[in-house]
C-alpha cells in the first residue's frame, strides 16, 4: 500500500523530510513512527498507517514534499485499510502583490498555537533584516529554489517585486536548468542539522551579513610573560589543580583595557550604541557538539588566578555538556584562542550583538629586530575584528594597544602569594 | 457511558496502610496503560489532530499513587491541566480521554467545549473548571467545607503545580481551609518548572510545603517517583482530614520530561542532558522493576500488560479518528439554567 | 515583518532608548516569551532589566504599578489576556484613579501588555478578548492595533505615555499579518482612528483581527459593485468620535466589527455616539456584528467557527446594510 504524506491541518502545505526511522525491510506496527518531518509549524513524525514491512523509501531526506505525495510503499497483509477521505487544504485566496502598511493577511501560514508559539521554527528565508516579502514573490522564488537574499528589488524602498525574480529566473540563462534539490548520492553523506549546529549557523550569517567588519593585527612580545607562566605553572597545578597558560593574563589585560577603552564593550543600537557597564567576557570553546561560547562575567574583578579557575571550569563543563543557560548569557566582549590550533594570524566572525573580537593566536619564537640587533622572542599575534560602524581604527588601535602594553609591561600579576 | 472499572482504592486507608502486592501490580498497569496514552495524544498533535496537548510524563507515580489513596465516588478531585494520570487512574478510558484531545462529540467532560482534561465527571467526582493557573485552589477548599457542612465522609484532594504555589488564590485558599480545619489534602506536583520559570525564580524557600506551618498545618515533601511514598502520605493526609483535623500539604518532587505543553520548546530553557538524566529515575520503570524484584511480575505479565495497553489506545485513535465532530445544534446550550439567552 | 516583530522592535528600541525601561512578566526573560514577543532581550538588556516573574498576575500588575509612580517605565506582560482578571483590582481599581486621585501629583506611565483574541483552538482560556471592561474605565488608554506599522508605533506611544495603557495584541495577528514597518523611530499617536480603505458606500469600524477580514469582505464585495470604507479603530479609550462621525457622515450606513461578544462591546458605544451626533445623516440602522452569547469560545474545531467572524459573515453583513 502507498504511504502519503498526511494533512497536517488546514494551513499547512508542505514539509521537509528529516529522519527516517525505519528501514527498506523492516517489519513495522501500525502507529510506530516512520520519518520525520519538518512543517513550518513544528516538527512531527509520521505515523505508520498499518501494520506491515516496509518495501520502499521514494522520499529522500532533504526533499521538500506535499500534503499528501506518497512518500513511501509497504507490504501488507490481508484486505487494504480503506483510506478515510482527506480533507481538502484550503485554496489561498489570491493575495494582493503589493506589502504595504495595512499589510496582508496570510493564508499559508500557520497561526501561532493555542498556548504559545510552538516548538522549535525552521528560519524561513522571509526573515532578512529588512526586508519583507510578498506571498507571490516567496511563491515564485520557492518553485525556482531562487535566494531571495543574493536580488536586488526594483520596488519601492528597495522591495523585491515578482518581476525582479522573474527576472532573476530568466536571467540565470540558457543551459542552466531548475535547480533540483540536491539528493544524496553514494560519494556524498547527509548529516542533519543538529539544533545547536543550526543556531550557530544562523549566528555566523547574521553576524556575517549585517555587521561592516574591519580587522587589525598587532604583534606582542610575550617573553616576560611566557616565562614568568613557566616559572609558575608547577605551583598553579599542584595548588589548584589546574593548567596555567597564557590565557587568564590576556583575558585580565583585555578586561582592564575594556574599562578604558568603553565603546569597545558596547552593542549597536540602530541609532545609538549601547555600552554595557559590565565586563562580561566570553571565551570560545570547541566543545564536542559545536563552538559554545561560555562567559566570564564581571571578568574585570578577578585576578588571574581566579580568571584561570574560570576558564577551566567553564572549558571542563562545556566538555561534558554540563553548561547552564546562565553560563552562555550576557556576554559583552568575546576572546577566541586560536592559538591553541596553531594559528598565527586570522579573522574571527563578530559574536553577535557584541561590537568586536579578539583572537589570540599561538606564541611562537620569533627573531625580531631590538635595537638594531636581532633577537629572539616569543611573539604573540592579537587579531581584532571589529564593528566599523562603532569603531574606527584609532579606537580599536587604542583599545589593543592597551591590552599589548600589559601583556608586555613588567608587572605584578599578583600571582606569587 | 457505563462501564465496568477495576476497583481502584477499596478499603478506606488508615494512617499506616500501604499498598498491598496486588494493588502495586494495578497501578503498574494502570501506569503503563496512562504512558502509552500520553505518547500517543503527544503525536496526534505532531500530526496536526490534536490541537493542545500538556504531558503528565514523569509525573505518573505522584498522580497516581495519590488517587490510590483515597475513595473514588466519594471523594472529590479538583485537578489542573498536567493531571491526563488522575483520569487515568479513576478509570477513564482511552477512548474517552482522546475525545477530549480530538474534540470530538461524546466528549465526557464538557462536550468538547473546553481544552481537554478539563470539566467535571461527576459520578468520579473529578472539577477542573479552568485552565487559570491556581484558581481550582479557592474552590476545592469551598467544596472540601460545603461537604462538610452537608455531612459527608468525603475528603477533597487538590492538585496543583510549583508555579500555582505563587498565586495570591493559593495562599487564600490554604490559609481558609486551616483556619477552618477543612477536609482537604493540598497536593503539588513541584517539577521544578513554571512553563520555563525554575523553581529558583518562583519562590525563595526550598518547598512548598516549608510554608505549611506558616499557614498552621502541616507540610511533608515525599519522592514523586515512589508510588508508596506519595501514596503513604497521601493515605496520612486523607485520614487526618476524615477525621477532623484539617489540611496537609503533600509535596511529591517529579520531572517533567517533555516541555509545558505542545506548543513550547523547552530547548530555549533546558538543557537536554537534565532531561536525560531525569528520565533513568522514569517511575513507571521503577515501579516495574520494584515489582519484579518483589516476585510478582514477570515478564509475560510485563509484556501483556504493554500489549494490551498499546491495543486500547489503537482502539482509541481508531474510534475518536472516525467519531464525528459536534454538531452546532447545542452552541447556545447551557448558557443559563432556564435555557437559551435572548439573541 | 509580522506584528509580533513590530512589538518585539517598538519594546526593543525604546528600551534602548530609556533606560527607565523595564519589562516583567512569566516566561519572558530567558525562554524569551511564550509567542517570542522578548527573544533576545535577556541578552541584550541583562536580568534587571527583563523579569521572569512567579506565576501571580495580581502581584504582576501592582508591583509594575508600584514601580511606575517611583520614576520607571514599566511593561507588565500578561501572558494571555485570559489571565488579565486579578489585575483587575491594580489596573482598573487603582492605576487608573491615581492620577485623579493624587489630584496631578503623581502618575501610572504603566503598560500592561497581553495578547488576547481566538481563532487558534485556545478554548475558553486562550481566546478571550477583555477591552470592554477596560474601555469603561477613565483614567486608563486602551489600544488594540492590527497591523504591524500600527503595532510599533503604538505600542512607542504607550511606553512614552505617562497614563496606565492596557495594550491588546491579537494573537491570531501575530503571524498571519505581516506589513511594511518603516526602520527607526516613530510614533503614532493614541486615540486616533485610520481609515484603511476608502470608500463611499457603507462605512465599517472596527479593530484587530476582524479589521483584516473586513478588508478582505470588502475587496470581494467590489466585484459586486459595492464601495466599502473601513475605519481601523486602534484606540479604544479615548475613542476618535471625530473619525467615527466623519465616516458615518459620508456614507449614512454603518457597519461595527468585532471578535468580542456584542452584548456590552465596543460596537454599542460606538453606535450611541454615531445615533447622538450624526443622526440626521444616517441612512439605514446602526448594524453590528460581534461575538455571540455565550461565555467564551469553544474548543473544537466547528464550536470554534460558530463563535469567530469569518469574511463571509462579514460580507452577508455588509451586503445586507447596503441593501437596506
Amino acid at each position: 500500500m502507498k504511504i502519503e504524506l498526511p494533512h497536517v491541518g488546514e494551513s499547512v502545505t508542505e514539509a521537509i523530510i528529516g529522519q527516517w526511522l525505519k528501514q527498506v525491510g523492516d517489519t513495522v506496527q501500525k502507529y510506530d513512527p516512520l520519518v520525520e518531518v519538518v512543517t513550518d509549524k513544528v516538527a512531527m513524525e509520521v505515523p505508520s498507517p498499518a501494520t506491515g514491512t516496509l518495501s520502499s523509501i521514494l522520499v529522500q531526506e532533504g526533499d521538500t514534499v506535499p500534503m499528501g505525495a506518497v512518500i513511501a510503499e509497504m507490504a501488507v497483509e490481508g484486505v487494504e485499510p480503506v483510506e478515510a477521505t482527506k480533507p481538502t487544504p484550503e485554496i489561498s485566496a489570491a493575495a494582493p502583490a503589493v506589502i504595504d502598511r495595512t499589510g496582508v493577511f496570510l493564508k499559508d501560514v500557520a497561526p501561532v498555537g493555542p498556548t504559545g508559539s510552538g516548538g522549535p521554527m525552521p528560519v524561513s528565508s522571509a526573515e532578512d533584516e529588512g526586508r519583507s516579502y510578498s506571498p507571490a514573490v516567496l511563491r515564485l522564488a520557492q518553485a525556482h529554489d531562487v535566494d531571495l537574499s543574493a536580488i536586488t528589488g526594483t520596488g519601492i524602498g528597495g522591495r523585491v517585486t515578482r518581476k525582479d525574480v522573474q527576472s532573476h529566473i530568466d536571467g540565470r540563462g540558457q543551459g542552466t536548468a531548475p535547480q533540483a534539490p540536491p539528493s544524496a548520492t553514494d560519494d556524498e553523506e547527509r548529516i542533519p542539522l543538529a539544533p545547536v549546529r543550526r543556531m550557530i549557523a544562523e549566528n555566523m550569517a547574521r553576524s556575517a551579513s549585517t555587521i561592516p567588519e574591519a580587522w587589525m593585527l598587532v604583534e606582542v612580545d610575550v617573553s616576560s610573560l611566557t616565562q614568568l607562566r613557566e616559572e609558575q605553572v608547577a605551583r598553579f597545578q599542584q595548588r589548584e589543580g589546574a593548567k596555567l597558560t597564557l590565557l587568564p593574563f590576556v583575558i585580565k589585560a583585555v578586561a582592564e583595557s575594556l574599562a578604558e577603552n568603553r565603546m569597545v564593550n558596547a552593542t549597536w543600537g540602530g541609532d545609538s550604541i549601547v555600552l554595557k557597564r559590565k565586563i562580561n567576557i566570553g571565551v570560545a570553546i570547541a566543545a564536542p557538539q559545536g563552538l559554545v561560547v561560555p562567559v566570564i562575567h564581571d571578568a574585570d574583578t578577578m585576578d588571574v588566578i581566579a580568571l584561570a579557575r574560570a576558564v577551566n571550569d567553564l572549558a571542563t563543563r562545556a566538555h561534558d555538556g554540563r553548561l547552564r543557560v546562565e553560563d552562555v548569557q550576557g556576554g559583552t566582549f568575546t576572546i577566541n584562542n586560536t592559538g591553541a590550533l596553531g594559528s598565527v594570524a586570522g579573522k574571527a566572525i563578530i559574536n553577535h550583538p557584541q561590537v568586536a573580537i579578539l583572537n589570540t593566536e599561538a606564541a611562537v619564537k620569533r627573531p625580531v629586530v631590538i635595537d638594531d640587533a636581532v633577537a629572539i622572542r616569543s611573539i604573540m599575534n592579537l587579531c581584532i575584528t571589529f564593528d566599523h560602524r562603532v569603531l574606527d581604527g584609532a579606537e580599536a588601535g587604542a583599545f589593543v594597544a592597551g591590552v599589548k602594553q600589559r601583556l608586555e609591561g613588567a608587572r605584578d600579576w599578583g600571582l606569587g602569594r | 457511558m457505563q462501564r465496568d472499572r477495576p476497583d481502584v482504592a477499596g478499603e478506606r486507608p488508615g494512617a499506616d496502610a500501604s499498598l498491598t502486592d496486588e494493588q502495586l501490580l494495578a497501578v503498574y498497569q494502570r501506569m503503563v496503560l496512562c504512558r502509552t496514552l500520553d505518547e500517543r495524544v503527544w503525536m496526534l498533535n505532531r500530526q496536526g489532530k490534536a490541537a493542545i496537548v500538556a504531558s503528565a510524563q514523569g509525573h505518573e507515580a505522584a498522580q497516581m499513587g495519590s488517587v490510590w489513596a483515597l475513595k473514588r465516588g466519594t471523594d472529590l478531585f479538583y485537578l489542573y491541566y498536567r493531571d491526563l494520570a488522575v483520569l487515568v487512574a479513576l478509570g477513564m478510558t482511552p477512548t474517552e480521554i482522546m475525545l477530549g484531545f480530538v474534540a470530538k462529540e461524546g466528549e465526557p467532560l464538557s462536550g468538547a467545549r473546553q481544552f481537554p482534561v478539563h470539566g467535571v465527571h461527576a459520578d468520579l467526582g473529578i472539577v477542573n473548571l479552568s485552565n487559570v493557573v491556581g484558581t481550582q485552589i479557592p474552590q476545592a477548599v469551598g467544596s472540601a467545607m460545603a461537604s462538610r457542612m452537608r455531612g459527608e465522609d468525603a475528603v477533597t484532594i487538590c492538585y496543583f503545580g510549583d508555579g500555582a504555589a505563587s498565586v495570591g488564590d493559593c495562599h487564600e485558599g490554604m490559609n481558609f481551609a486551616a483556619v477552618h480545619r477543612l477536609p482537604i489534602v493540598f497536593l503539588c506536583e513541584n517539577n521544578g518548572y513554571a512553563i520555563s520559570v525554575p523553581l529558583s525564580k518562583q519562590m525563595a524557600v526550598d518547598s512548598v510545603a516549608s510554608r505549611a506551618e506558616g499557614y498552621g498545618m502541616p507540610g511533608v515533601v515525599v519522592d514523586g517517583t515512589d508510588v508508596v511514598a506519595v501514596y503513604e502520605a497521601t493515605s496520612e493526609a486523607a485520614a487526618r482530614a476524615r477525621a477532623g483535623q484539617g489540611p496537609t500539604i503533600v509535596e511529591t518532587m517529579v520531572e517533567r520530561y517533555l516541555p509545558h505543553t505542545s506548543d513550547d520548546d523547552d530547548s530555549r530553557y533546558r538543557l537536554r542532558e537534565d532531561i536525560e538524566e531525569a528520565r533513568k529515575r522514569d517511575p513507571v520503570k521503577i515501579l516495574g522493576q520494584k515489582l519484579v524484584s518483589l516476585g510478582v511480575l514477570d515478564s509475560a505479565t510485563d509484556e501483556r500488560f504493554h500489549s494490551e495497553g498499546r491495543r486500547a489506545v489503537d482502539e482509541a485513535t481508531e474510534l475518536t479518528d472516525q467519531a464525528p465532530y459536534p454538531g452546532t445544534d447545542g452552541f447556545f446550550d447551557h448558557v443559563y439554567a432556564g435555557g437559551p439567552p435572548s439573541p | 515583518m509580522t506584528v509580533l516583530e513590530a512589538a518585539r522592535e517598538a519594546m526593543r528600541e525604546e528600551m534602548r532608548r530609556d533606560p527607565s525601561v523595564f519589562i516583567m512578566g512569566e516566561d519572558i526573560a530567558a525562554r524569551g516569551g511564550v509567542f517570542l514577543a522578548t527573544d533576545g532581550f535577556l541578552e541584550e538588556f541583562g536580568e534587571e532589566r527583563v523579569i521572569d516573574t512567579p506565576l501571580a498576575e495580581s502581584a504582576i500588575a501592582g508591583i509594575a504599578l508600584g514601580a511606575a509612580m517611583h520614576g520607571m517605565r514599566p511593561i507588565a506582560e500578561i501572558e494571555f489576556a485570559d489571565f488579565i482578571w486579578p489585575t483587575f483590582n491594580q489596573i482598573v481599581g487603582e492605576a487608573a484613579r491615581v492620577r485623579y486621585g493624587t489630584d496631578g501629583v503623581l502618575g501610572a506611565p504603566m503598560v500592561l501588555r497581553a495578547p488576547y483574541g481566538g481563532g487558534v483552538r485556545g478554548g475558553l482560556f486562550h481566546s478571550q478578548s477583555p477591552e470592554a471592561y477596560f474601555a469603561h474605565t477613565p483614567g486608563l488608554k486602551v489600544v488594540t492595533p492590527a497591523t504591524p506599522y500600527d503595532t510599533k508605533g503604538l505600542l512607542k506611544s504607550a511606553i512614552r505615555d505617562d497614563d496606565p495603557v492596557v495594550f491588546l495584541e491579537h494573537k491570531r495577528t501575530y503571524r498571519l499579518v505581516r506589513g511594511e514597518v518603516p526602520d527607526g523611530d516613530y510614533t503614532i499617536p493614541i486615540g486616533k482612528a485610520d481609515v484603511k480603505m476608502e470608500g463611499d458606500d457603507i462605512s465599517v469600524i472596527t479593530y484587530g483581527l476582524t479589521l483584516h477580514l473586513c478588508l478582505e469582505a470588502a475587496r470581494n464585495l467590489e466585484d459586486e459593485g459595492l464601495s466599502v470604507e473601513a475605519l481601523d479603530l486602534r484606540t479604544l479609550l479615548p475613542l476618535d468620535k471625530e473619525a467615527i462621525l466623519a465616516t458615518a457622515r459620508k456614507t449614512g450606513k454603518v457597519l461595527i466589527v468585532h471578535e468580542d461578544t456584542m452584548a456590552g462591546g465596543i460596537g454599542g458605544e460606538v453606535s450611541a455616539i454615531i445615533a447622538e451626533q450624526a443622526f440626521d445623516h444616517l441612512d439605514a440602522p446602526i448594524m453590528r456584528l460581534g461575538g455571540p452569547q455565550v461565555p467564551a469560545m469553544p474548543f473544537s474545531p466547528p464550536l470554534e467557527a460558530m463563535y469567530m467572524p469569518n469574511t463571509d459573515k462579514i460580507a452577508d453583513a455588509m451586503r445586507k446594510l447596503a441593501e437596506h
